[in-house]
């Protein structure tokens, strides 16, 4: 198409004027008809009777859905993986999100340990900018860890508009980081006001049902799904939310995969951490009962990490979490490899390369499993697909919301449409899909992205390099505003005592606590300023009642309630 | 004195003893009769016993006749930087058969690189010259590597070790990782141990107490504030799913917290084979007291995981105990002077951690659930004995009243009302956590080996009379369960042709597991190349079965089947 320039971080790409008549705007808080105008990528006027210049192509919507364009908040498009790359690059996978219905998608930028983050995130745009056929945004993944590298995430959110970065806890001896390690990224993060995203798996259990699977002899795609049970995931989701609460970080769990991770999720929401989840196409729509299938291209095929549950009866209980709010946004983690590539773990499970597709199925999927199904409504599909997404990484309301003003990502949606999924019909390059042969109801009609119609009459117009790099502030207040007030209550005090001038027994050298504490205390305890011994201050008696003893809270103790939570609980550092 | 000061000689003496009219409790039922006891063992229950003549007689006038306390967790006489606990096994068994407890189970903490055996025999000795009723040990692992496991078996098959504790706490000392507490965990489900666990989150913990001491927080409070109970929580999780995976049955000791309660709790509602313990001092007090402004007494309640803040997490563990949720109580006593405790006076990290508890045990129980109408007698004497003589292996021996048990018994008087106060306990500590509190229910009578050594509020034990009750693998009470999992439990792969289609280059290095390349070719190799057998098409559908039989798919009680998957 002739309009674009091909350029980025231009706003005005193009002067392409559109009108949209007749539509029921769906935001994620209410539905209502009236006529859209588009000008320059951006929603002008919202309306009846709208006046708008003359010889603008008109769309008339007879009374359907219009909504915000999908955000997927979770793509790895071309990631690179020992010397492959993943088979959809930003053109192919972009044009299969646009397919879909998704006018943005997410990204993660994966650097190689040793790498510096910036480099790998430039890498990353340049690939993107010059494939990307929708507008996109850059998670940055943290693969490890080292006080220099706090500079580094600081020059990401500050000058390069990243606000979200990953973490795994799994993948060990590669990317996996310690306790101490996530402790220490969710403390410059918060600092940071970005949000911390976990990849939840124990990769030290993993190593060793690894281990203890392949001595088996069980080297296929199940042995994939038997070394990772849910319980691993369940467990690092919940060492997670743990050390989250502890650093007052807020945190997003990528691709939840199983039940029990689910519930850990909610359970942590019930008691007030501030923690969102994320389920993916693949999740939602199919399960893990395919590793087994005696077709070993079609069981690698389903391989991702955590895997998809043998548990046929979680994606139903995925989308019911997702409907009432327990999960807030999906992804689809699409990340595919071709069978060949898949094939280099044709004889060991543990080399095949991870990843499922579903940025194409996402908006399909989850209509027809929650919506047709009554288990949402159409303004909590909305919530779910681009509204939650945008309030989470600030990009909201420009994106994930019609109003005027905001960017004209729209889709016209046609909730009878049935279509079966194939191989043969979708948009990506690999030879298998995993939803293969289900039939779903619900489809685009009409994708608009940056103001340009993409999909119409079931034709893709789209144009390589289009898309825009869009670039997130820190400190997002959907997530922040309590994150900010529990930090300003969660102040801690000592007691002021006397000094001890009792007797202290002798001890040999040998030191029982922690190594690396003791470098950093000496200095700060110095300016403690050190009260004056004073005997008649003391508060030392070797027995006997003391005044306070029948007093039972200190005001220096902290104690926190916040929203529905018990207070010992979501005790906030 | 008849006693010999020899160990391990069934018949110490020939005390012969009958107790009349008493109302003998178990934890399935009470009923009243006599008991007539010889040589330290139970010979006859019932009506109008025949007994010798002239045989000693307690009237117990309808009094409870319980089977005598076990505390399955004390430190007593544990070295610490040079020095030791103030309570070695003399003066903590004596303050244990005070407070109506027969039976102690201690922690041998091996220091990290040293051998567990020689630990084993170190408190082994100490504890033969002193303790003043029987005993057993548990021994920690505090560092794991092939000659600790050689180590380890010989305990669990020749010296009577059943159970084995792991840190999941105390960064660069005890604490061991994930991979290592796996590798333990198979082991000890192999060989029939219970694993033990001190649940919290070590490496969080450091991060903490860094921080507050840069905040110049120094004083008892500090180690609370440093040490929430999520990280109590999240390291009780963790257990749990390494234990899930490995099939082996886990033991938490001192469950301080609402929340480690609760993921203990749900554990076990999901079918996991998991014991948990909380401890006197949890059940009977709170962590408010770290704020106090004596620093000495603040310090006293200093122990790991600490006591919460929360001042009614000890009803919640009282609730939870008598619903059966957590199973045993100890009292993980482990005290220390004030010189000793001062050690930390400028910073909260190197205070030594422990409370008392083993003498204010039964009471302490009796008074929070039983007085309160949360549990009756017969629970009483489940968590406070039987459960525990069942987990270590020792029942009915121990933990009942049944003719062929030990006698090891206590009248006890529900109706004795005494205030705990550091000036007349049996313990050497300055302090008690307990200071002041009223306690209903006390021991009027304890018997021990058949012999009486508490009486009308005097103790006559006697240093050096405890025997070592070795304890063998495989407990009925855990390990029927692990058992039949086991066998459950086999995974098989599915039998496929070869690949044969195109394979695309990629270079070895940089992802998947790196640590199981090592074994990984050798069951490779088997099937032979057949193109006719080959299951490989690029498309099409298939017809793949949507169970398939090599699937592990089981049911355990009340659980679902992809939570406790077991293997």
């Amino acid at each position: 198409m002739s309009g674009y320039q091909g350029k980025k971080n231009i706003p005005r790409i193009t002067s392409d004027r559109l009108l949209i008549k007749g539509a029921k705007i769906v935001n994620d808080d209410q539905s209502f008809h009236a006529d859209i105008y588009i000008e320059d990528g951006v929603i002008k006027q919202i309306g009846e009777n709208l006046i708008v210049p003359g010889g603008v192509k008109t769309i008339d919507a007879h009374g359907r859905m219009l909504i915000p364009g999908g955000i997927d908040v979770h793509t790895r498009f071309q990631m690179p993986d020992r010397g492959m790359i993943a088979a959809d690059d930003f053109y192919q996978g972009t044009r299969a999100a646009l397919a879909g219905g998704t006018t943005m998608i997410m990204d993660h930028v994966v650097p190689e340990p040793g790498v510096s983050l910036i480099a790998a995130f430039n890498q990353w745009r340049e690939w993107a900018d010059h494939k990307s056929c929708c507008d996109y945004a850059l998670h940055v993944d943290i693969t490890e860890w080292h006080k220099g590298m706090q500079d580094e995430l600081e020059a990401l959110v500050k000058d390069h508009g990243v606000n979200s970065f990953l973490v795994y806890l799994a993948y060990k001896d590669i990317f996996q980081l310690s306790d101490s390690q996530m402790y220490e990224v969710f403390s410059v993060i918060r600092d940071l006001g970005a949000i911390a995203q976990v990849h939840a798996e124990n990769g030290d259990i993993i190593a060793e049902e690894q281990k203890r699977i392949l001595g088996l002899g069980i080297t296929g795609p199940e042995g994939h799904v038997l070394s990772r049970p849910e319980e691993v995931e369940a467990e690092a989701v919940n060492r997670a939310v743990t050390v989250a609460n502890q650093t007052n970080c807020p945190l997003y769990m990528t691709k939840v995969m199983s039940k029990s991770a689910a519930d850990v999720i909610a359970q942590a929401r019930k008691k007030g951490t501030v923690v969102y989840g994320e389920p993916i196409t693949a999740s939602l729509g199919t399960d893990g009962t395919h590793y087994w299938s005696k077709n070993w291209a079609k069981a690698a095929a389903y391989i991702t990490s955590p895997p998809l549950s043998p548990d046929p009866t979680t994606p139903d209980y995925l989308n019911s979490l997702l409907a009432c709010g327990d999960l807030q946004v999906t992804g689809s983690a699409h990340c595919t490899f071709n069978t060949s590539q898949r094939a280099v773990g044709k004889d060991d499970f543990t080399l095949i390369p991870e990843g499922t597709n579903g940025t194409e199925e996402r908006m399909s999927i989850i209509w027809d499993k929650c919506v047709v199904t009554g288990k949402m409504d159409e303004n909590q599909f909305v919530a779910v697909t681009s509204t939650n997404a945008a309030k989470i990484f600030n990009l909201y309301p420009r994106k994930g919301r019609i109003a005027v003003g905001s960017d004209a990502d729209l889709v016209l949606w046609d909730p009878d449409t049935t279509k079966i999924i194939s191989a043969k019909s979708h948009h990506l390059a690999v030879e298998y899909n995993i939803f293969e042969g289900i039939e779903v109801r619900g489809a685009p009609l009409v994708v608009i992205s940056q103001g340009k119609i993409v999909l119409e009459d079931g034709n893709l117009h789209t144009t390589e390099g289009s898309g825009r790099y869009i670039s997130r502030k820190p400190f997002p207040d959907y997530v922040y505003k309590r994150i900010k007030a529990r930090s300003r209550l969660a102040e801690l005090c000592g007691v002021p005592r006397g000094l001890y001038d009792g007797p202290v027994c002798e001890v040999t050298v040998t030191p029982k606590v922690m190594t690396p504490v003791t470098s950093g205390k000496t200095s700060p305890v110095k300016h403690v300023p050190q009260p004056v011994r004073n005997l008649h201050q003391s508060g030392f008696s070797l027995s006997g009642a003391q005044i306070d003893d029948n007093v039972p809270r200190r005001n220096t103790q902290r104690i926190v309630a916040p929203p529905g939570g018990r207070a010992n609980i979501t005790s906030l550092g | 004195m008849s006693y010999q000061g020899k160990k391990n000689i069934p018949k110490i003496t020939s005390e012969r003893l009958l107790i009349k009219g008493g109302r003998i409790v178990n934890d399935d039922q009470s009923f009243y009769a006599d008991i007539y006891m010889e040589d330290g063992v139970i010979k006859q229950i019932g009506d109008n016993l025949i007994v010798p003549g002239g045989v000693k007689t307690v009237e117990a006038d309808g009094k409870m006749v319980i089977p005598g306390g076990i505390d399955i967790h004390t430190h007593l006489q544990m070295p610490f930087r040079g020095t030791s606990t103030v309570d070695d096994f003399s003066q903590g068994t004596k303050a244990a058969l005070a407070g109506g407890t027969t039976m102690i189970v201690d922690h041998v903490i091996p220091e990290p690189g040293s051998s567990l055996l020689e630990a084993f025999e170190r408190w082994r000795e100490w504890a033969d010259e002193k303790a003043c009723c029987d005993y057993s040990l548990h021994v920690d692992i505090t560092h794991w590597n092939d000659s600790v496991r050689q180590e380890a078996l010989s305990l669990i098959k020749e010296k009577g070790v059943n159970s084995f504790q792991v840190y999941m706490a105390f960064k660069d000392l005890y604490q061991l990782s994930n991979s290592e507490i796996y590798e333990i965990f198979t082991f000890l489900g192999e060989h029939g141990g219970i694993a033990q666990v001190h649940a919290e989150n070590g490496e969080i913990i450091a991060e903490e107490q860094a921080r507050m001491l840069e905040m110049g927080i120094t004083g008892p409070e500090g180690h609370v504030l440093s040490r929430p109970e999520e990280l109590e929580a999240e390291a009780v999780f963790r257990a749990v799913t390494i234990a899930s995976q490995t099939n082996c049955p886990l033991y938490v000791t001192r469950v301080m917290s609402k929340s480690a309660a609760d993921i203990i709790s749900q554990a076990r509602k999901k079918g996991n084979v998991v014991f948990g313990e909380p401890i006197t001092a949890s059940l009977g007090t709170d962590g408010t007291h770290y704020w106090s402004k004596n620093w000495a007494k603040a310090a006293s309640f200093v122990t790991s995981p600490p006591l919460s803040p929360d001042p009614t997490t000890p009803d919640y563990l009282s609730t939870l105990l008598a619903s059966g949720d957590l199973s045993v109580v100890g009292s993980a006593h482990c005290t220390f002077s004030v010189a000793q405790k001062a050690i930390g006076k400028d910073d909260f990290t190197q205070i030594p951690e422990g409370v008392n508890g083993v003498e204010e045990r039964m009471s302490v129980i009796w008074d929070k659930a039983v007085v309160t109408g949360k549990m009756d007698e017969n629970m009483f004497v489940a968590v406070t004995s039987t459960n525990a003589a069942k987990i270590l292996n020792l029942y009915p021996r121990k933990g009942r009243i049944a003719v062929g048990s030990d006698s090891d018994l206590v009248i006890w008087d529900t109706d004795a009302i005494r205030t705990v106060t550091a000036k007349t306990h049996h313990s050497a500590a300055e302090y008690n956590v307990f200071e002041g509190m009223e306690l209903r229910g006390a021991p009027l009578l304890v018997i021990c080996q058949g012999k009486i050594v508490l009486e009308d509020g005097n103790l006559h034990a006697t240093a050096g009379t405890g025997r070592f009750i070795p304890c063998s693998p495989f407990p009925d009470f855990a390990y029927k369960r692990i058992n039949a999992r086991k066998q459950l439990a086999i995974l098989k792969a599915v039998p496929r042709g070869m690949y044969d289609g195109p394979v695309s280059e990629f270079s070895p290095m940089s992802r998947g597991g790196t640590p199981s390349a090592s074994t990984r070719n050798s069951p490779t190799k088997a099937p032979v190349r057949n193109l006719h057998q080959s299951g490989f098409t690029l498309s099409g559908p298939e017809e793949a079965p949507v169970r398939p039989a090599g699937r592990r798919t089981f049911m355990p009680p009340g659980g679902r089947s992809n939570i406790t998957s077991l293997s």
